[in-house]
């Protein structure tokens, strides 16, 4: 009896730690970005004002309910910045990860038809850029990209430019480094689903007539879409809010909603409308994140 | 069927250079004599003798690895916990809410969990610095290495445990003696993976450190934004370099182990 109550003791205490970490950093904070999103902007330290006033009692709380102030809700849609921040977040990133998408298929593939032993070489030649300093590598791109950088200096020596190409502070610039930082996220599950083709299938097809370019449309194309789903997500998601890349390669025209979010809260300092914006990139990408999340699970339930 | 050929090597090569070059010209040029980071004048190595000098830099370097270090350390114990719960403990009440927030700072975008920590901070008025920095990085790590214990406990032979608690071992000491040296590579993966993660942070904790406590890549990036200069070139190098070592022998020391278990394994079945 007394060790059963002890197992069920530790059983709380082994869910009981993680679940307060993750509801105290994860749950709570984001719980507070929706209240602060529904508060008034004044210009102090921190520069809101709080709405729900715990200590005036329960009276005070109902009361403040009645009059949250859904003003930053409204504010986002009259002024034209945040819409068009969203739909170019949206266009760079659904962009960015169709080119993805494009090239790194090819390489997912190569990397499983190669002979088996060197495989894990190849796998590990495609994570260790991950393992880099992010920062470093979009860095890595304001030297080539820009006017004197390398790759108008290599188009240059081979005469097939005359004048500069200006591609640093762009969109292509952007969308560039979001290429190269994100191409791991989709190699990898894309090889993982590839890899575990049965290549009999092909040859059945081959046996039966089916020429190698249709087999791969009609066979090796539908049995790597999990694959695909998982690494558009995988990329599509983090880019849509991405903040350094715009930065650091984008111009001052290029508009994504991290690099506003990060302007909003560092430079104007308007918490609320920084939150405001938080709040609504969180809700448009739910989706996407509802799919990714339903496909983890699917995938935990599937390895067991 | 179709076999690897010229297409797919050349597919390969094609890839790899386009992942290696950018890389490999911010190290070949941090030798650069030259000021002027695109033109080659000369071999030089007198950009490391300055980083040897910016004290604002490497005191950054030692609040980074103090951060990466502390964190990773938490993120290792929480996120080992979270995964077994996930494998071992079935359905309970409350599970969709826990994966969920396991999950999500998984996929969320990383200017929301900084804005998101940095206002709980705010609210329970907890002074920014590098307690605010780590905590933050323990939570967003945490959800990585759960996912790296998790699939090595998937894989794990359950039976082992059985025998033992079957001998009489304490359902504790068997965790202790049987399972922990089991999934000791991947705890030492995720922690790795935990550490590197931290180091390279930049948006979440730009939103939680506080005066004191500036990180590396806070400080790269303020430097990185005045344009491109070879003492970054010189300071990416040793990072990259420091991270090659670290995953080769991590690769190298597995495969050993590796090696030395199935040699055991058949010395045992003869």
């Amino acid at each position: 009896m007394a060790t059963q109550r002890n197992t069920r003791l530790g059983r709380l205490a082994l869910i009981g730690v993680p679940a307060l970490w993750l509801t105290l950093f994860v749950a709570v904070p984001f719980a507070i970005v929706v209240r602060i999103s529904l508060s008034e902007s004044v210009i102090a330290m921190p520069p809101y004002e709080p709405v729900f006033d715990l200590s005036a009692g329960f009276a005070a709380f109902a009361e403040a309910l009645g009059r949250l102030d859904f003003d930053k809700f409204v504010f986002l849609t009259t002024d034209p910045l945040y819409l068009e921040s969203y739909l170019s977040s949206i266009r760079i990133a659904g962009l960015s990860t169709a080119i993805i998408l494009a090239v790194g298929y090819p390489i997912a593939y190569a990397m499983a038809r190669a002979p088996k032993g060197t495989q894990p070489l190849l796998v590990m030649l495609v994570v260790l850029p991950f393992w880099t300093s992010f920062l470093i590598r979009v860095y890595a791109w304001m030297g080539i990209l820009a006017r004197d950088g390398f790759l108008n200096q290599a188009l240059g020596g081979l005469g097939l430019i005359s004048e500069p190409l200006d591609i640093l502070s762009t969109d292509t610039a952007v969308m560039i480094g979001i290429v190269y930082s994100y191409l791991p996220f989709m190699v990898l599950p894309l090889y993982a689903s590839l890899e575990k083709m049965d290549l009999s299938l092909l040859e059945a097809a081959a046996d039966l007539g089916c020429p190698p370019w249709q087999a791969f449309w009609r066979i090796t194309v539908p049995l790597s879409l999990p694959g695909v789903v998982a690494g558009c997500l995988l990329v599509f998601i983090p880019a849509v809010g991405e903040f350094v890349i715009p930065d650091l390669l984008g111009g001052s025209d290029t508009l994504m909603i991290g690099k506003t979010l990060w302007s909003e809260f560092f430079s104007n300092r308007d918490w609320p409308v920084a939150s405001a914006v938080a709040v609504v990139l969180l809700v448009a990408l739910l989706v996407p994140i509802g799919i990714y999340q339903h496909m983890q699970a699917r995938q935990l339930e599937a390895d067991r | 069927m179709r076999r690897f050929g010229a297409f797919h090597i050349a597919v390969l090569a094609a890839g790899f250079a386009f992942l290696y070059v950018p890389i490999l010209l911010v190290v070949i040029y941090s030798f650069n004599a030259s000021r002027l980071v695109t033109v080659w004048a000369g071999f030089s190595t007198k950009w490391y003798a300055a980083l040897l000098a910016n004290t604002q830099l490497l005191d950054a370097a030692r609040v980074s690895l103090m951060v990466a270090a502390v964190s990773a350390t938490i993120a290792t114990v929480l996120g080992t916990l979270v995964a077994i719960v996930l494998v071992r403990f079935g359905r309970f009440r409350g599970r969709l809410v826990f994966s969920s927030l396991v999950y999500a700072p998984l996929v969320m975008p990383e200017v929301i969990t900084g804005l998101s920590l940095l206002l709980l901070y705010v609210a329970v008025a907890f002074d920014r610095g590098f307690w605010t920095v780590t905590l933050a990085h323990v939570t967003f790590t945490l959800s990585f290495v759960a996912i790296v214990v998790q699939s090595r406990l998937i894989s794990f032979d359950r039976s082992l445990e059985e025998a033992a608690q079957d001998l009489g071992c304490p359902p504790a000491e068997t965790f202790f003696r049987i399972t922990l040296p089991i999934i000791l590579p991947a705890l030492i993966a995720g922690w790795l993976l935990a550490f590197t993660l931290s180091l390279d942070d930049l948006v979440i904790a730009s939103f939680t450190s506080g005066p004191g406590a500036t990180t590396l890549p806070i400080q790269i990036y303020s430097a990185v934004r005045l344009g491109v200069s070879p003492e970054i070139n010189a300071a990416s190098t040793i990072l990259i370099g420091l991270v090659t070592l670290a995953v080769i022998a991590f690769s190298l020391s597995t495969k050993r182990s590796e090696v030395e278990r199935q040699r055991a394994e058949r010395g045992a079945a003869t």
